[in-house]
């Protein structure tokens, strides 16, 4: 029992971090149809750029607030010089244009930085919380917390406010929002800025627990596909569910199997869902976005 | 107010308005009645500017607007009622109409919203249901509304009419009727040439990317061509 729940909670804590990344696939994809396989890399940018502005002599907050920024603007960037040049291109090319992007990035980050590993000090520290006898880091905590509070805020973001709204709008029929006066490249950008951010945060959150290096990206990349793709892309309640379930079923066939095998099996399950639910556990079943 | 000359558009290479003159001054109900793929629709999407245009131009309250991008037309007093409704059907029957006053954040988005729920009570009923599950009438009305949340000084109407039963049309005809008393200036296209030749001060008819006749909408009626072509009697 307490070998199960200390696999729950480290699968909770990596399902988290999927979460946010999932997240990030989903704005994208909403507001411009195009996968942005870039996402990875902006929780790289999140860990490095942290890493060495803390180095350099900032504070950690600052540093990671540093961070952030620079990831949303590398983001904004992307859209501006990259995909909103392409607009008018097949989807797929756009895929190919992010899939270059993120080449680019992490060639970028070998050379701004360095090829080493890096860590910075936890939030809270390193001692272990006991929980029923299984134990989780502070910074798992704050993974988890963290990430509640994106979804939170996101949440009252979309329902709540005009620009939310209007990005919502835009996702949903493009031409309409313009006959209303919503500048939708505008919309492109901020949703651009506000994936890489919360990818970001993910970064600057893993990395005391993970470490952070300029290639970690691809990876983060894959699972936070994977687990949109197994909620539902384009739903924000599927890449949560998403996130969580591929985070969960990592640690427990690491726990009970084997953790070589624990990202095949994850594949194994996810390809299973999406054989039986095409659309992912939370998707709309219209099939007009090709 | 809204002048329309020589306008040309393609779609990839191949040209779909020919040239096409429009005239729209303050205060009257303009119609363009034509049949299907005449055109129409591509003339609305360059006035609103979601449809590039190759040649000629487009002059709005003296203002020229070719290089105006869209969003920033519905600032300029221009706002459209699409063909197909084209209502963001993920979100609700409020979220849409507060959307179409997207510029607008003073108290006279409430009142234009009240406004526009006594136009058409039924939306006020189905206020926070999602727009996808209303029925087509019902899509029409919600589409009409969310434009005039615009605060519009010309408002252009892709045909309104399209698929609804002649109950509903002539209940969306009386409201453009009731919108012109309020001062307000319509461009209304249509493929039911009779009943927007009705409601019409002044009417074009339009084949294949050109105008092809002109008049008052009275004049036009009695046309024998225009009656044997389009009003089917």
């Amino acid at each position: 029992m307490t070998e199960l729940l200390q696999f729950v909670l480290s699968g909770v804590t990596v399902g988290a971090v999927y979460a946010l990344v999932a997240l990030g696939f989903t704005i994208i994809y909403n507001a411009s149809n195009v996968v942005n396989f870039a996402q990875g890399e902006f929780v790289m940018l999140g860990g490095m750029v942290t890493f060495f502005a803390w180095q350099a002599g900032l504070p950690l907050p600052l540093a990671a607030a540093l961070a952030i920024l620079a990831a949303a603007a590398v983001g904004v960037a992307l859209n501006k010089l990259a995909v909103e040049r392409a607009r008018g291109a097949p989807v797929v090319s756009l895929i190919i244009i992010t899939i270059g992007a993120s080449i680019f990035l992490r060639g970028g980050a070998q050379l701004v930085f360095d090829k080493q590993l890096h860590r910075f000090p936890a939030i809270s520290g390193d001692e272990p919380i006991n929980i029923g006898g299984a134990t989780i880091l502070p910074q798992g905590l704050w993974v988890i917390a963290g990430a509640a509070l994106v979804f939170a805020l996101l949440y009252v973001f979309f329902t709540r406010t005009l620009t939310g709204k209007a990005i919502l709008a835009t996702a949903n029929n493009r031409v309409a929002a313009r006959l209303v006066g919503i500048n939708t490249d505008h919309m492109m950008t901020l949703s651009f800025a506000l994936s890489a951010a919360i990818g970001a945060l993910a970064g600057v959150l893993m990395t005391p627990i993970t470490l952070t290096s300029y290639d970690l990206g691809v990876a983060y990349a894959l699972k936070g596909f994977a687990a949109a793709m197994l909620g539902g892309m384009g739903v924000p309640a599927g890449a949560l569910a998403g996130g969580l379930l591929l985070g969960l079923i990592e640690a427990l066939t690491a726990g009970y199997i084997s953790s070589v095998y624990k990202d095949a099996v994850a594949f194994i399950v996810i390809l299973a869902v999406l054989f039986a639910m095409p659309q992912g556990l939370f998707g709309r079943k219209s099939t007009d976005r090709v | 107010m809204l002048s329309v000359e020589n306008l040309r558009s393609r779609y990839g290479r191949i040209e779909v308005l020919h040239g096409v003159d429009i005239e729209v001054r303050s205060g009257e109900i303009i119609t363009v009645v034509g049949a299907n793929g005449a055109g129409k629709t591509t003339l609305l999407r360059c006035i609103s500017g979601v449809q590039p245009i190759s040649g000629g131009g487009i002059v709005f309250r003296g203002e020229t607007l070719q290089t105006v991008p869209a969003h920033r037309r519905v600032a300029l007093g221009l706002s459209q009622s699409p063909e197909g409704r084209q209502i963001f059907t993920n979100l609700s029957v409020e979220e849409n109409l507060r959307l179409g006053a997207y510029l607008f954040a003073d108290e006279r988005v409430e009142t234009d919203m009240a406004e526009a729920f006594a136009l058409f009570p039924i939306l006020r009923e189905k206020r926070n249901l999602a727009a996808g599950g209303l029925s087509g009438g019902q899509q029409q009305m919600l589409a009409i509304a969310r434009a005039l949340m615009a605060r519009p000084a010309c408002l252009l109407l892709d045909e309104p009419s399209m698929g609804l039963a002649p109950i509903l049309v002539a209940q969306i005809l009386d409201v453009v009727k009731d919108l012109k008393k309020r001062g307000l200036t319509v461009l209304l296209v249509e493929q039911n040439a009779y009943a927007a030749l009705q409601v019409a001060d002044r009417g074009y008819v339009m084949e294949t990317g050109r105008i092809t006749m002109s008049g008052p909408a009275e004049q036009l009626i009695a046309d024998e061509r225009i009656r044997t072509a389009y009003l089917g009697v």
